[in-house]
């Protein structure tokens, strides 16, 4: 290793986004979120057994509630949406890079409806 | 494991300017990386004013042009000066390309000139490969069969079969694409990283050989193949046009379904 001490060249420093890794990089974040967010619900549905009203309205219907309720469903859409993308390249189609960015643009813009349509849904039953 | 900034060592600090001496009214400014082994500083960006109106059309014209008459320090790889050697990758305007290739007026605005990404550097925009030629080495991309003597001469091969290696024996090595991949950046030491997968495929799918199954179960590893996770920088970076990613894929779908 004969440049072991030398300088690293920068890489996340200088590296165009494209739509290709800012929506990788989006689907990793949401899942995190995701996983949490799962966990956290199940906690809190275990609680909402002994204590349900106070739980349930309170919360939700604060503005912090609501806000989070909607980034919640953003979140789930988008992490579904973009893993069907995922399931389509992992059956071999849709890696030419034109038809990759239109994918993503779809996903992307149909997470946003996915999540109002969730949001009303939820709200509406 | 994954370092989002740049060691102490690295930090990037501002540099000269070289205001132009022509009186030319058609500048440029571009802004280069430089480091110099020799005097123990950081790397720094140096500006360059350049007259845009006795410059060839390419990002390497530009190159020659300030190691010519502004800075004859400079250094950077090039040989054969349109885009079938590869030495000449680099990161031009946040994305990594071929600067032979890669036309200039296509850039508003201040150009910036990086070497590629997450390598350690060797002088100003020549980065240390020897890592990703080592994994080259390590797929063993040369023909293996078992056929002797005048067997071995000559290999027939259908067109159909041949058919299969488009888009993959173009391959060039520049490195663009595997310099270009947050996966490799993080994980360069055991990922093989997208050139060395697209080449691996490359053996893999070539009807003469005779160890695929050898191969596919050589490149079958949670780190050597899937640390990649479709981020498709590689296949968006490519000055050759091919779909590493699809290679990639390819791979992963023959070990999915054999």
């Amino acid at each position: 290793m004969e440049y072991e001490k030398n300088p690293l060249t920068p890489h996340l420093q200088i590296y165009k986004w494209q739509i290709s890794s800012l929506l990788s990089i989006t689907h990793r974040i949401t899942g995190v979120i995701n996983a949490i967010a799962i966990s956290a619900i199940c906690f809190w549905f275990l609680f909402a057994i002994n204590n349900e009203k106070i739980l349930l309205e309170n919360i939700l219907n604060s503005f912090l509630g609501k806000f989070i309720s909607i980034s919640l469903c953003w979140t789930f859409s988008f992490h579904i949406l973009n893993e069907i993308r995922h399931l389509i390249w992992d059956a071999g189609y849709g890696f030419d890079p034109k038809i990759s960015k239109i994918t993503g643009y779809i996903t992307l813009i149909s997470s946003f409806l996915l999540a109002i349509i969730i949001y009303l849904l939820g709200v509406n039953l | 494991m994954a370092e989002f900034t740049l060691p102490n060592n690295s930090k990037i600090v501002k540099g000269e300017y070289y205001k132009d001496k022509t009186g030319s009214n058609n500048i440029k400014k571009v802004n280069v990386y430089r480091w110099n082994p020799d005097d123990g500083k950081n790397p720094r960006i140096d500006t360059f004013e350049v007259d845009m109106d006795n410059c060839g059309p390419k990002v390497l014209d530009i190159l020659f042009k300030i190691k010519n008459e502004i800075d004859s320090s400079l250094t950077f790889r090039r040989s054969c000066a349109h885009g079938v050697c590869g030495s000449c990758a680099m990161n031009v305007d946040g994305v990594n390309t071929l600067s032979c290739i890669k036309s200039h007026s296509d850039i508003k605005g201040e150009l910036n000139i990086y070497p590629l990404p997450h390598l350690k550097v060797v002088k100003d925009l020549i980065g240390d490969l020897s890592n990703l030629y080592k994994q080259y080495e390590s797929i063993q991309p040369w023909l293996k069969t078992s056929k002797t003597d005048t067997e071995k001469h000559e290999i027939l091969q259908s067109q159909k079969d041949r058919s299969k290696l488009d888009g993959y024996y173009e391959c060039i090595l520049c490195a663009c694409c595997s310099t270009s991949c947050p996966s490799y950046w993080w994980n360069g030491d055991k990922y093989l990283g997208p050139a060395v997968l697209l080449q691996a495929y490359r053996w893999i799918s070539d009807s003469r050989d005779e160890e695929k199954k050898e191969r596919l179960k050589k490149v079958a590893d949670e780190l050597k193949l899937y640390r990649c996770h479709t981020i498709m920088n590689c296949t968006n970076s490519c000055p050759k046009g091919l779909n590493p990613a699809k290679a990639i894929g390819s791979i992963k779908k023959m070990l999915a379904s054999s």
